[in-house]
């Protein structure tokens, strides 16, 4: 069970960056702790004790296997997740250039 | 099976690419493929519209049979309610493609422009067409990640910093709707709706769904902009280009949000009265604040922003009441009626607002600045433009013969006969200020010419901008036939009755 | 001189080539072993960043890499959806229906469409990540100019 809490503790460290960071950049790592935590979370749902690669192999037909659908569900949360890193860090990128600065405090322009 | 179903995500996610590939061979290609594109989509989905019947028809991806009466595979579900917002992202879609020929014509790669366009069209359709909980999510990602991309479409510093809020706040959402998907699937060991509702009912723990209600209500809430996840949308729908702001406020909000919010409550979760209190204040609130913060707006944009706020709460509003009713299980009938004002009032909100958002960039492209205070007289200059955002202020505005007045009237009517007193003199209250800062932008914007501050540079408004908005102008009007009850009962009401019998969606797909 | 040393240069150029063939090995074997398309392409991928870090690169060449690679991944979803298309025209009307013979299970062809789509997402996922890396090294090249 404690694992579990362990992802949600994670979540709320990602939370916590994004909230409180002023730097550009390490709001994006806080971003990227909060996803990778999703996944932990969805990869131990498939975790069964003592299971295998879900390959079923005909001549042994009880072994267990560990549940495939969460891993499928994470790989496709990762390619998600590395196209939003991407985008927000070009984003970033971009920032810095018409800025000059990282700091959010500074990129103040809409307003109200 | 309608073998037509997976073409409203394959033909727009095609297009995108192809236009990617031909787009830097053959000049000019790029708009003309995505208007092909959008015009298909829009005849199969009216298509699909009149000819499939109450009843929802199901398509199993790779033809996966269900096992056990257990759904395995992707579902992908048409219905009388995914019918409608189908129809109306590919109207608007075609339309704003048609409005972009001329007014993106000033920027440069075009190719991204239409691409990113059509990739963004084919995640609301798979986000409409989903059956199962976590292809939503891909699909909504999908349509979020290429928004984000066409918000900072130009790359100037207010763009810029839109599209960062944007992105953290649809981010956080995304996470948020991950982790309580992770949730479900570990109670339920499911990720089909239909069939998760089956689980639900088999034996639930009712604190358990209630964090997961929140999260979702939550992480939906930010996609949708209800009142206190609000803060991207100004930003982001002022900055983007005008026929983006007129998809994204007239139809990402809806098909992504919404649309979302209310096929989970309805169809996944039972009804408890709790969560539909919660919706319904939400959904007021954001009526309320939403209306309070457009009045003060000075940059047209802005201010048709916040009022997409203000629209979207009357619907999060009508549905929460048709939701309390159905939790009580008391005057079915005024649940039917609250949720029917709900959906049209989502489609009439697309026709106006997208209407409004044209006109806003039809008034941009020409004069060059949006702030209200540097303009005046330009009814002489525009006609069309004038004459189509006076139709567009009256319809939001609700006043008769429009569209806008016969859903508000509708919910009104339906929260008086629900004993929600409160909630129908708020919905009246807030249309009146709605009148109030429209008749604002009429006055500043083309009647009231001050002398010695006249607008120099005035292109003239090219003719595929002013088609597009002559169209949506004629279809605030022609929506206001769906009032007339044999419209109604045909159209809107199969929607309505398929969010109120609550196992009816459910039995329907996985065929019990 | 452009890139890093030549100890670095030498090792790389022994190793560049491995990866890039366990690459293909991964993507090609995605159906029988954990793994797959995408996990195949980003290793591909690797191999080509590795490459462009260790030697250094032009600005004008990374440009015209960056739009190649724009093209193969096009190329890569393009041919992933006319595959699942052809399921609508001989599939029996089903999107994604997998109608090649499927073999015996185990044997490196079978499983159908199963390779051919690995092999999609391997082009796909290869050529958008080495894409995303030559925009992010492009952006560099512009700021320093």
């Amino acid at each position: 069970m404690i694992v579990y809490w362990l992802c949600f503790i994670l979540f709320l460290t990602g939370l916590y960056g994004v909230i409180t960071r002023r730097n550009l950049i390490k709001i994006a790592i806080s971003l990227s702790i909060m996803e990778f935590s999703c996944f932990l979370f969805l990869a131990l749902l498939g975790y069964t004790k003592g299971g295998e690669a879900p390959i079923v192999d005909p001549a042994d037909p009880v072994r267990t296997y560990v549940d495939p659908l969460p891993q499928a569900m994470v790989l496709t949360a990762i390619v998600i997740g590395l196209a939003t890193t991407a985008m927000l860090m070009a984003v970033i990128i971009r920032i810095y250039r018409k800025y000059g600065t990282f700091d959010i405090r500074e990129i103040k322009n809409l307003r109200g | 099976m309608n073998p037509l179903i997976p073409l409203f995500v394959a033909v727009p996610l095609a297009g995108a690419f192809l236009i990617m590939i031909l787009g830097r061979f053959i000049p000019f290609l790029n708009r003309y493929l995505a208007a092909a594109v959008l015009l298909f989509l829009a005849f199969i989905s009216f298509w699909s519209l009149l000819t499939e019947g109450a009843d929802a028809s199901v398509y199993r991806v790779g033809g996966w049979e269900p096992v056990n009466g257990v759904p395995i595979g992707i579902y992908m579900v048409h219905d009388s309610f995914s019918a409608l917002v189908l129809c109306i992202i590919s109207l608007i879609g075609l339309l704003s493609v048609i409005y972009s020929m001329s007014y993106m014509a000033g920027y440069t790669s075009g190719d991204y422009f239409y691409a990113l366009f059509c990739l963004m069209t084919a995640g609301m359709n798979g986000v409409v067409l989903s059956g199962d909980i976590f292809n939503i999510f891909v699909f909504l990602e999908i349509s979020a990640i290429s928004s984000y991309a066409l918000v900072a479409f130009g790359v100037g510093k207010n763009e810029l910093e839109a599209t960062l809020k944007y992105q953290v706040m649809g981010a956080i959402a995304s996470f948020l709707i991950l982790f309580a998907i992770g949730f479900i699937y570990w109670k339920a060991k499911t990720l089909n709706i239909a069939d998760i509702r089956v689980a639900y009912e088999e034996g639930h723990d009712r604190s358990y769904y209630l964090l997961v209600q929140l999260m979702l209500l939550t992480g939906f809430g930010v996609k949708a902009a209800v009142i206190p996840f609000h803060a991207w949308l100004p930003d982001a729908h002022s900055s983007a280009p005008s026929p983006i702001s007129a998809m994204l406020s007239g139809v990402l909000i809806k098909a992504v949000g919404i649309y979302v919010i209310i096929r989970l409550f309805f169809n996944m979760f039972e009804i408890t009265e709790g969560i539909s209190v919660l919706i319904t204040t939400l959904g007021a609130v954001s009526m309320v604040v939403g209306t309070f913060l457009a009045i003060g707006q000075w940059d047209i944009k802005r201010l048709l922003a916040y009022s997409s706020i203000s629209q979207m709460g009357y619907v999060v509003m009508a549905v929460g009441i048709g939701m309390i009713l159905t939790a009580r299980g008391v005057k079915s009938d005024v649940a039917a009626l609250a949720i029917t004002g709900g959906i049209f009032h989502m489609l009439n909100h697309a026709a106006f607002k997208g209407l409004l958002f044209l006109n806003a960039g039809a008034i941009e492209y020409s004069v060059g600045t949006r702030d209200l205070r540097q303009m005046g007289g330009l009814a002489e200059t525009m006609p069309v433009t004038s004459a189509t955002s006076f139709i567009g202020s009256l319809s939001i505005s609700g006043i008769p013969p429009f569209n806008g007045f016969f859903s508000k009237l509708i919910i009104i009517v339906a929260a008086v006969m629900g004993h929600f007193y409160l909630l129908a003199v708020l919905a009246a209250l807030v249309s009146i200020i709605t009148l109030a800062y429209f008749m604002k932008f009429q006055r500043y914007a083309f009647y009231d010419r001050q002398p010695g501050k006249t607008v120099q540079k005035i292109k003239k408004v090219p003719a595929p901008m002013l088609f597009s908005m002559i169209v949506l102008a004629l279809v605030c009007l022609l929506l206001s036939l769906l009032a007339l009850p044999s419209l109604r009962d045909a159209i809107l009401t199969p929607a309505a009755d398929l969010l109120i019998d609550q196992m009816k969606y459910s039995s329907q797909i996985t065929g019990m | 001189m452009k890139g890093m040393t030549i100890i670095v240069k030498k090792t790389t150029q022994l190793i560049a080539g491995m990866i890039f063939l366990y690459g293909i090995y991964i993507i090609l074997h995605g159906h029988l072993t954990p793994g797959g398309g995408f996990a195949g392409g980003i290793i591909l991928a690797g191999s080509f960043i590795l490459l462009i870090l260790a030697y250094g690169s032009d600005f004008l060449i990374l440009v015209r890499k960056e739009s190649g690679s724009t093209i193969y991944e096009n190329l890569g979803v393009l041919v992933f959806l006319f595959l699942a298309l052809t399921g609508l025209l001989f599939g029996g009307r089903i999107f994604f229906a997998n109608w090649l013979p499927h073999g015996t299970p185990g044997e490196l062809i079978s499983a159908g469409f199963l390779p051919l789509y690995n092999i999609c997402v391997g082009i796909e996922v290869a050529a958008s990540i080495l894409s995303i890396f030559l925009a992010l090294i492009i952006f560099k090249e512009e700021i320093l100019k």
